[in-house]
């Protein structure tokens, strides 16, 4: 990839991120003391969930090796996503020039086996330093075995996980969107008359099967998602994105470029929202009808919100009560900063910080509208940091993603997972019950005070009857146990 | 003698393999004080430490030098200059494991020049000592980066033995043992290659020591960005001192005879520590270094191996077993299911090594869970052998899995099973035979005589068997 389509990919004009200091987009990262991953890393969990297609890794053991079977979409029909396959070059392939003929025989070795609807081809920083001409090979097998054969080329080194995000946009738009058009919808026998609406889910990874919270919503208000990119899709699904008449931007600004591109070919609105949280499952859903600017489709939208609003309202009641005043330092990225604010505040939990790291000023802006004005806000979030702040603001949870889940258990603090590895769905409206269950789960675990006891040998001779066999955790507590 | 079958097919599917640096960094880790640093781009690190840490679900200390695009081309030195200097400015490590990857070596890096550049334009870091090891991604695997770095731990803070200047005598008369670990080791082996040692008041001082760093347990400290524990780094300087050195995993066996030429401690080679003789063996070349009798409580665990093996004997004999691991921890599973009677009809290695020659058994594949799946077919496997990523295939195959090696990521506690000496390969038997047991069908389908006169309800019986069919299902 040319330095000028880097910088380009970069400079996304729909990212709030570009009207910061620099034409920044994706921030760079400091040698020796980085987290997260690279573009490939981005381009691969952007793309992965797709299930039907054979996703190949060109490059050498580590890129596909040390990552394959670790992530949390799901799929309801084909597991071929979930299968590693990769080049895996050796010496002799890097030093000979041999890689480009392993990948195109590998190409024919997963048709073969795997009849894949596509294969797609990551490029990685070795294959990208030699300079294979991954497009060249694609377009040669694809000619050769008659299957589309995508090249996504995303060597780690271009830049951040944020950017590998935007590289498999920019690829599915350029070689995938328009190739194929939909059938048109099934009648419902019931409502023959009603008029079903195209719409794309932009960015929804299906994580632990979640985007099935929020799928019989959009059935029963006969809005058929052409494709949700990428959790649980197909690639016959991602051929038809063009056709929809709204797009929804879905957690995650990294695709942005995607909603960009389709509203500037296509002419599909769009807007970004969140599935976390009542408030937010309404608001995204009149959304649709506001674009979609079908008078009965508003009424019955509205009809729905009524009814599902009040059954979770009834539901969280009790939640709310063991929830109440429990105080939650939220750390995580871009669009969840706010839209699980709102979330945790509607089941009675008190944000006392949250993560800004990769927030735009609309971002913060709806945080102070959330929080107030005497809102919190990290923008760098070290393991040491996080805890310091924990205890300053004398939080009950740490919010965060998987990587800040030891960062919590060893200093013994409750944790949740928001990010793409957990294991439970929070999106829709009964997401909020799961939401509601895990939080409690972990905070009102009897195991904070034993784990927090010094051993009784240890222990300072004037016994004070301390908060350390009190009930729930906090930091607080922690403190004194450490004295 | 094992015939060693190569990759023939252009695409590797459910690789076996991760890579060099990922093995090299396990290697650091058994260090204190120490934190592995990859020369690359960030992802080799980040996929590198998700692995770790979703392993051994422990916080895992690794740095990147985190190449742009123009460091990648234009050269990458002043990156990883001012990544070492972070590193050492942050958090004052007392080692740095300086491992390159496949991106660095493709450029052609030249990591030891830059360690002395460091050097002479960074005095105020002397005490952090840095060990640089040459990891490329596209050759070996987990397996060899690991012991290239224990190897380049011992070429760098190993002192040369000068044998006229007396410095090492009284050596006879020291505890000290010396163990060079290899990676087919979990944290659970060493705790018990340390239990065993000590019974004959010896003193194990183990390269590298991932027991100490990576058992998983609590400290009273909240956050540590560096190891936690593990070998100090004074121990290196000591090694002279031991009255012997073994060295467990063949692969290890080039780090054994360097330390050798560096320190001239008898070195005492053991491929794997699987089984009734290996251990025997052990045991054994322990009593002769110390000088002492074998222990009772030995004696008396040597005693129940045998018994299990009596027992599960049944099971395991004639049992159809895949394996899939390095060649280190396939070697000691081959031996320990040969010693069984037990038949290995597949066996698939991520890399070659020269001890696969040397497996007890007819073919070793170089290959990936793909092969193994198709083997584990066509040779009709009972059981599988293999890391988490083969429990997809146990359940396509409807056969049980036996967890080991890396990654294990969907149970608890794999990194602390001990699977060496003779209580660890009691319990591998016991889980072996268990594990087919569960699972095997024995008895004679039931027959239903045309002419019988039961009167058994025909819908219940039909019933009856199909419960039956379900419970014998195979069990996580």
């Amino acid at each position: 990839m040319k330095t000028s389509d880097i910088a380009a990919l970069k400079n996304e004009p729909a990212c709030a991120h570009n009207t910061q200091q620099a034409k920044s987009g994706c921030a760079r990262p400091t040698s020796g003391a980085a987290a997260g991953g690279c573009a490939f890393d981005g381009a691969q969990i952007a793309l992965l969930p797709i299930a039907d297609v054979a996703h190949i890794v060109h490059g050498p053991i580590a890129c596909a090796g040390n990552s394959w079977d670790n992530r949390g979409a799901r799929s309801s029909g084909p597991a071929l996503f979930k299968l590693g396959m990769t080049t895996d070059l050796n010496e002799q392939d890097v030093i000979m020039g041999r890689s480009e003929k392993r990948l195109f025989h590998g190409i024919k070795q997963a048709i073969d086996r795997y009849a894949p609807a596509a294969i797609f081809v990551y490029s990685t920083c070795v294959t990208a330093l030699i300079g294979d001409d991954l497009e060249a090979i694609c377009k040669a097998a694809a000619e050769r075995w008659g299957l589309p054969v995508i090249p996504i080329d995303s060597a780690g080194f271009y830049g951040s996980k944020n950017l590998g995000n935007r590289i498999a946009g920019e690829a599915m738009v350029k070689y995938v969107v328009g190739s194929r058009e939909p059938e048109p919808p099934p009648v419902d026998p019931a409502r023959p008359h009603r008029q079903v609406h195209d719409i794309n889910l932009i960015g929804e990874y299906n994580i632990a099967g979640e985007l099935w919270n929020t799928l019989p919503l959009f059935d029963e208000l006969g809005l058929r998602v052409l494709c949700s990119l990428s959790g649980d899709a197909r690639f016959r699904e991602i051929q038809t994105m063009h056709r929809a008449k709204a797009n929804m931007v879905v957690c995650s600004r990294a695709m942005l470029n995607v909603a960009r591109k389709l509203q500037e070919r296509f002419g599909t609105p769009w807007f970004e929202g969140s599935f976390y949280g009542v408030h937010d499952v309404s608001a995204a859903l009149r959304e649709f009808a506001r674009l979609l600017n079908d008078a009965d489709l508003t009424r019955r939208t509205e009809a729905l919100i009524a009814r599902e609003e009040a059954q979770i309202q009834a539901a969280l009641v009790p939640w709310r009560e063991r929830l109440q005043g429990q105080r939650a330092l939220l750390y995580t990225g871009g669009v969840k900063s706010w839209s699980i604010v709102s979330a945790l505040q509607e089941l009675g939990v008190t944000v006392v910080a949250t993560g800004t790291k990769k927030s735009t000023e609309e971002d913060k802006a709806r945080i102070r509208d959330l929080m107030g004005e005497e809102a919190h806000l990290i923008e760098e979030g070290n393991p040491r940091r996080l805890l310091d702040l924990a205890r300053a603001y004398q939080a009950d949870i740490l919010i965060a993603g998987g990587r800040n889940l030891y960062t919590a258990l060893k200093a013994r603090l409750p944790f949740l997972d928001v990010n793409q590895e957990r294991e439970h769905g929070y999106a829709g409206y009964r997401g909020m019950i799961t939401l509601a269950r895990e939080l409690t789960r972990s905070l009102e675990s009897p195991i904070w005070a034993a784990v927090r006891r010094p051993a009784p040998w240890n222990e300072p001779p004037s016994p004070s009857g301390r908060g350390v066999g009190g009930e729930g955790g906090n930091v607080r507590e922690l403190e004194m146990a450490h004295g | 003698m094992a015939d060693i079958i190569r990759r023939s097919k252009p695409l590797s599917v459910s690789p076996l393999k991760s890579s060099q640096p990922l093995g090299a960094s396990l290697a650091i880790l058994g260090l204190n004080r120490a934190i592995p640093l990859l020369h690359g781009a960030q992802g080799c690190t980040a996929f590198a430490k998700v692995f770790l840490v979703r392993h051994f679900r422990e916080p895992i200390p690794l740095q990147t030098s985190a190449l742009d695009p123009i460091s990648s081309i234009m050269g990458a030195d002043d990156s990883l200059l001012a990544g070492l200097r972070t590193v050492c400015e942050k958090h004052h490590p007392a080692a740095i494991g300086l491992l390159t990857t496949g991106l660095t070596e493709a450029q052609g890096t030249d990591i030891h020049r830059v360690v002395r550049d460091f050097r002479e334009r960074c005095p105020e870091f002397q005490a952090t000592r840095i060990v640089p090891v040459n990891t490329p991604d596209f050759s070996g695997s987990l397996e060899s980066g690991f012991a290239a770095t224990v190897k380049a731990m011992l070429a760098e803070w190993v002192p040369q033995h000068r044998p006229l200047s007396g410095q090492n005598r009284g050596r006879e008369s020291s505890r000290q043992i010396n163990v060079l670990c290899g990676a087919s080791l979990t944290p659970g082996d060493l705790e018990a290659l340390r239990e065993l040692i000590e019974r004959f008041d010896l003193h194990p001082v183990f390269i590298p020591d991932l027991a100490d760093s990576l058992d998983g347990h609590l400290d009273a400290e909240d956050y540590q960005p560096l190891t936690t524990g593990g070998t100090p780094l004074a121990a290196f300087a000591a090694l002279g001192d031991a009255v012997a050195t073994l060295v467990i995993g063949a692969s290890l066996y080039p780090a054994a005879d360097l330390l050798h030429e560096r320190t001239g401690t008898p070195i005492h080679r053991f491929p794997h520590l699987f089984g009734l003789e290996a251990t025997d063996r052990l045991v054994m070349t322990l009593a002769g270094i110390a000088g002492q009798a074998v222990p009772a409580r030995l004696v008396r665990q040597r005693a129940q191996l045998q018994d299990a093996m009596l027992d599960t004997h049944f099971l395991l004999g004639r049992a159809r077993v895949a394996i899939a691991a390095e060649p280190d921890l396939l070697h000691g599973f081959s031996q320990l299911l040969a010693d069984m009677g037990a038949e290995i009809v597949a066996a698939v290695a991520p890399t070659t090594a020269p001890v696969l020659a040397q497996l007890p058994l007819a073919q070793v594949h170089i290959g990936d869970l793909e092969d193994l799946e198709t083997l584990a077919r066509e040779r009709e496997a009972e059981l599988i052998i293999g890391n988490s990523h083969a429990l997809d295939i146990a359940q396509r195959r409807d056969i049980p899995l036996l967890r080991t090696g890396y990654p294990l990521h969907d149970q608890f506690g794999g990194y602390q099973r001990a699977w060496i000496g003779y209580r660890g390969a009691r319990q591998a038997l016991f889980d072996l035979a268990n594990a087919l047991l569960g699972h095997a069908e024995h008895a004679v389908a039931p027959y239903h005589s045309v002419y019988s006169l039961k009167a058994d309800d025909r819908r219940e019986a039909g019933h009856g068997v199909a419960q039956a069919s379900a419970d014998s299902g195979w069990r996580h």
